[in-house]
């Protein structure tokens, strides 16, 4: 009997599992934090909300490297039977999508923390001083980054919207294992 | 040399120089208003990761007492008026101005009033005093030094350092540091 950590080939392990949901959480929260602390009347409470979104950005980063890492060594379980060709054809690209964004939106917050003309330091949950990326800091490149990052933001979310629709859509009405797989190890298997 | 032909401090002390080099206290006694033009309130706060967060007031007003028979009896008053907080990027001031830091809206002014000046050299002198910022109240020491005195004018370079956590202003620790470190130059006319 193989670990339940680890992935198989008719199941997800505890450690896609835990990080799945886990990344899921901080990045639905992020979209929330990110669109609040620029909304915010209180200054203090904004500049509080960035530096907390901030080092969310980067714990998300590092669990993001961890879970391609986890992926890679680790071969997802093919899908279930009841998926259509349709579906087994646009689920990795959905997928591949979803790992994108995850890349790209705390590296595009990163770059517009690193341009910004406020030269505020990054201290990830005051632990350490994150250095920036060496990009040239300018108004133009602060605006630049600024908009890419939102932009990404809405349509990660977007991606992550149709992800959760699927996912319910599998559970609901095709009765399948695809979101239960993903909730425990055991129900995953054949 | 320059410094010490004028040392008013060291003027009281000094009846065994010959004449030509001293100034009499008298010449130094006397009030004085602070003069922006010569004048300026600069400030530097160290950032996490190296460097620092450079800013500067612009309107301030005060006065400086110094005492004709002793020099400890002196006096200084000083007013800061935080909206003319400025340090180059703007969406710094309008944040540096709002209630996260000096709440100009409801605390205009930062107000230093000295308590004593004692004497720690010839031409320095350490000033303690209560400073008062959005409401609160604690004792600050500054250290005095003499730097010029002529034709009614008389300049101080002034440094101390403030914690801002106890003014309220404790937002961004320990990103930026909690202590203030404050360099000013005071003119005063006499008069």
């Amino acid at each position: 009997m193989q670990s339940a950590i680890t992935n198989t080939t008719t199941r997800y392990g505890w450690g896609m599992i835990i990080l799945h949901w886990l990344i899921g959480i901080i990045f639905i929260g992020q979209f929330g934090l990110g669109f609040v602390m620029v909304r915010i009347a209180s200054q203090r409470t904004a500049f509080e909300l960035i530096q907390l979104h901030k080092s969310l950005g980067f714990l998300l980063l590092g669990l993001i490297i961890l879970r391609i890492a986890w992926r890679l060594g680790n071969a997802a379980p093919p899908l279930p039977p009841s998926v259509g060709p349709l579906e087994r054809r646009a689920a990795p690209l959905a997928h591949l999508a979803l790992y994108a964004f995850q890349i790209a939106l705390p590296l595009s917050g990163w770059a517009l923390v690193s341009v910004s003309t406020l030269e505020i330091p990054t201290m990830p949950f005051d632990l350490f001083v994150m250095p920036n990326l060496p990009l040239a800091e300018s108004d133009a490149a602060e605006g630049f980054w600024a908009a890419a990052h939102w932009y990404l933001a809405y349509a990660g979310i977007a991606l992550v919207a149709l992800h959760i629709a699927a996912a319910l859509r599998h559970h609901l009405l095709l009765r399948d294992s695809v979101l239960t797989r993903m909730i425990t190890p055991s129900s995953g298997g054949e | 040399m320059y410094a010490r032909i004028l040392g008013f401090a060291a003027v009281a002390a000094c009846l065994a120089m010959p004449v030509s080099a001293a100034i009499s206290l008298g010449e130094a006694a006397g009030s004085y208003s602070i003069s922006p033009a010569g004048s300026s309130i600069r400030f530097t706060i160290g950032k996490a990761g190296g460097g620092g967060f450079n800013g500067a007031f612009a309107r301030f007003k005060g006065t400086i007492r110094i005492d004709n028979a002793d020099v400890e009896r002196s006096k200084v008053d000083l007013t800061i008026y935080p909206e003319s907080v400025g340090t180059g990027q703007g969406r710094i001031d309008a944040f540096l101005r709002s209630d996260a830091v000096f709440d100009v809206a409801n605390s205009p002014e930062i107000q230093f009033r000295s308590t004593s000046v004692t004497r720690t050299g010839d031409t320095s002198a350490l000033v303690t005093g209560r400073l008062t910022a959005r409401g609160k109240t604690f004792p600050e020491k500054f250290t005095a030094e003499l730097d010029g005195l002529k034709a009614g004018t008389i300049k101080f370079h002034v440094t101390g350092k403030v914690l801002r956590s106890r003014y309220g202003m404790d937002v961004g620790t320990p990103l930026y540091s909690n202590v203030v470190d404050f360099d000013m130059t005071l003119t005063g006319k006499r008069g």
